[in-house]
């Protein structure tokens, strides 16, 4: 039983009003179409999830990659489906995108059933890691392409592909073949065809992976931007937590076919649940114990040699119990600021290393090496120099007792 | 020439050596061709050299002579329609074939181009027995069907392997865009290996093309193709007009083996361009 934190409502994308309005020109377009849309009712009724995954299960003869998941994703929602390679997270979105079947459960679109409706009805954008670009066809064709599956107007056509191409900065190169381009213009391709046809939800999957590191982080900031300027609701997956962390109003964290934790990315990296969130989210330092008492909220707990931290009790829960406590570097101060902290140690420098905007220090604490601190770069802060003993502290708020593990 | 990287420095011996063999087995394959063509520009009427003087009536008497003009319009029929047939049953075999498991694949692929390796006697008389019940032998479409046989294996060989390196998230990427199986395939996947369809369907032609077998068992008197009719000519007139047919023949041949592998290139290079 994990606990799940209530839901919040990110304050980070424009609701639905005015210039959102006219992006879902297409949505009715598409219900000329004849597919059934069933609208989220307005006023009194209460509104139903845009996106609702219903006990989902999914497994591979005896493998279960998916367990009975349930996930509600709003409107106009960027969520990450985050997680290590195996975790179930990309299946998910096959699922939602129609290219798996399910093993049990439902998925609901728009309130509708979609669990057995064939891909190409579903009226999802899709953008893939390898940008699956049609290499025959130019940029422009590549862009036209779901705009003429639609039967649209050959004038609007030219219209939208030309609006979709100024939209990723790409104006002028529609002539061009995908394999002309640079692999960051094809993904802003991709990602333009995956949106040209203006579908309400945009399925990503790891869509920067093959891209270099400063690419990406661009990327990253083009993708967020186009999100939040079209109001369009995003699924995305990585295995990457910066891009995670950095793009999605919610982030669900997946591990072994189960969402482990699911909430905003401040709280997901603030406020593990479990020491697979700590362990997998950022990185964080982690000391195993024995639970000696808790108090409240809080925890004292064992260390070994008549040594105890105090600490936040948030997956403990009786006297006795093996224990993994968890503290970001960040958290961690040194010097006389550590001689007030609630936990105070004595520790051994073994390397201090220079990353420009913060230090970062490896000690050996109560015995054990690798206890990592960041400290930021400012004016008259040292580390000392390997060898020094030093005080390090950090406050019972900023140390998790998780489950052990 | 230093471009070897083998460790030991190859003796120049051995390369000319190797050139020697290479150029020795071009002769022994191209000499009897080489040696009978000029005598299709024979003004005599002996297959003999030397020739009493050069003229082109022999390729007059081919294009005039309508036993030659009937056996080239046989020809031509019987293979486009073999060629047409075998394109639109090779790749949609190679197209289901590509959903199945290695297994399966395997098998299927084995009965798809067992008529590739069957000797061609024993598939001419089952044909003979089989389009006989059927009440077409002896008939151009008989012909065609039998033809059919023999050239879907190669539509089914090349069409395969352009399959095989054919990326299948493009169909999942046409499909989450809204276009249906029937037009993911055409627009996406035809495309993508329409050379390979094209080279698969000439071979199938010149398959057909230089046929002598199964047309000596199924053809009726009106019915015979440029290579039978070559045989009878040979058996029956012996004069220059057969090599002159031959030459003609030839040309057909190199003509369409050229395409396919000018198609085959640019294949490759599109693929390396993606």
């Amino acid at each position: 039983m994990i606990p799940m934190p209530r839901h919040e409502q990110s304050g980070l994308l424009p609701n639905g009003a005015g210039k959102g309005a006219a992006n879902w020109r297409g949505l009715s377009d598409f219900e000329k179409g004849g597919v059934r849309v069933v609208h989220a009712r307005g006023g009194a009724v209460p509104q139903t999830s845009f996106v609702e995954f219903a006990g989902v299960q999914k497994s591979y003869g005896s493998v279960n990659v998916v367990r009975d998941l349930n996930l509600d994703i709003e409107r106009g929602e960027f969520i990450t489906l985050l997680g290590p390679s195996g975790s179930g997270k990309t299946t998910c979105l096959m699922m939602l995108a129609g290219f798996e079947n399910l093993s049990a459960g439902d998925i609901l679109l728009d309130g509708a059933s979609i669990g057995s409706m064939p891909p190409q009805r579903r009226n999802i954008g899709m953008v893939f890691q390898s940008y699956a670009l049609f290499p025959h066809m130019t940029i422009a064709e590549n862009i036209a392409f779901p705009l003429q599956a639609r039967r649209i107007a050959k004038s609007e056509t030219a219209e939208r592909v030309a609006k979709a191409l100024a939209m990723i900065r790409l104006d002028g190169l529609g002539g061009r073949l995908p394999g002309q381009l640079s692999g960051g213009q094809q993904q802003r391709v991709a990602l333009a065809r995956a949106l040209v046809f203006e579908p309400s939800l945009v399925l990503m999957d790891e869509p920067l992976g093959a891209l270099d590191k400063q690419l990406r982080e661009e990327m990253q900031y083009e993708i967020m931007h186009i999100q939040q300027r079209l109001g369009v609701t995003v699924v995305y997956v990585t295995h990457d937590q910066t891009e995670a962390l950095t793009m999605s109003s919610r982030v669900a964290v997946f591990n072994r076919g189960k969402i482990e934790q699911l909430g905003p990315p401040k709280q997901i990296y603030e406020e593990p649940v479990n020491s697979f969130v700590a362990r997998f989210i950022g990185e964080n330092n982690r000391l195993n114990g024995t639970v000696r008492t808790i108090d409240g909220d809080d925890c004292t707990i064992d260390v070994g040699g008549d040594r105890s931290i105090r600490a936040a009790a948030i997956n403990v829960s009786a006297a006795g119990e093996r224990t993994t406590l968890s503290i970001r570097p960040e958290r961690v101060v040194i010097g006389a600021a550590a001689t007030s902290a609630e936990n105070c140690f004595e520790a051994t420098v073994d390397e201090v290393v220079f990353h420009g905007d913060h230090l970062r220090m490896s000690a050996t604490l109560c015995g054990q090496p690798g206890f990592i601190v960041k400290i930021p770069n400012s004016a008259g802060v040292g580390m000392g120099s390997p060898g020094d003993r030093i005080k390090i502290g950090w406050a019972a708020r900023d140390c998790r007792a998780l489950d052990h593990g | 020439m230093s471009g070897s990287s083998t460790h030991k420095p190859r003796p120049d011996i051995w390369r000319t050596l190797a050139s020697v063999v290479t150029v020795l087995v071009f002769l022994f394959l191209l000499v009897p061709i080489a040696a009978v063509l000029p005598l299709s520009f024979s003004s005599g009427s002996f297959l003999s050299y030397p020739m009493p003087g050069l003229s082109l009536r022999w390729y007059e008497e081919l294009l005039t002579n309508y036993k030659w003009l009937l056996a080239l319009k046989n020809s031509a029929v019987v293979g486009v329609g073999a060629a047409a047939l075998s394109t639109v049953l090779g790749l949609s075999a190679a197209i289901a074939m590509n959903g199945l498991g290695p297994r399966a694949r395997a098998i299927v692929n084995g009965f798809l181009i067992a008529p590739m390796v069957m000797p061609v006697i024993i598939m001419a008389v089952g044909l003979y027995l089989f389009l006989s019940d059927l009440g077409l032998a002896g008939t151009i479409t008989g012909m065609i069907l039998a033809h059919t046989v023999i050239g879907t294996p190669y539509v089914v060989i090349s069409a395969t392997a352009a399959l095989q390196n054919f990326d299948m998230q493009l169909i999942r990427a046409a499909k989450s865009l809204g276009a249906s199986p029937w037009m993911a395939y055409r627009r996406v996947m035809l495309p993508a290996i329409r050379p390979a369809i094209v080279a698969g369907s000439l071979f199938a032609f010149v398959a057909s093309f230089d046929e002598v077998v199964i047309v000596l068992f199924l053809a009726g008197p009106g019915q015979v193709t440029l290579p039978v009719r070559l045989f009878e000519g040979i058996r029956d007139e012996l004069t220059p007009v057969v090599i002159a047919a031959a030459a003609v023949m030839i040309s057909i041949s190199v003509g369409l083996m050229t395409v396919i592998e000018i198609l085959r290139r640019k294949s490759v290079a599109r693929r390396g361009m993606a």
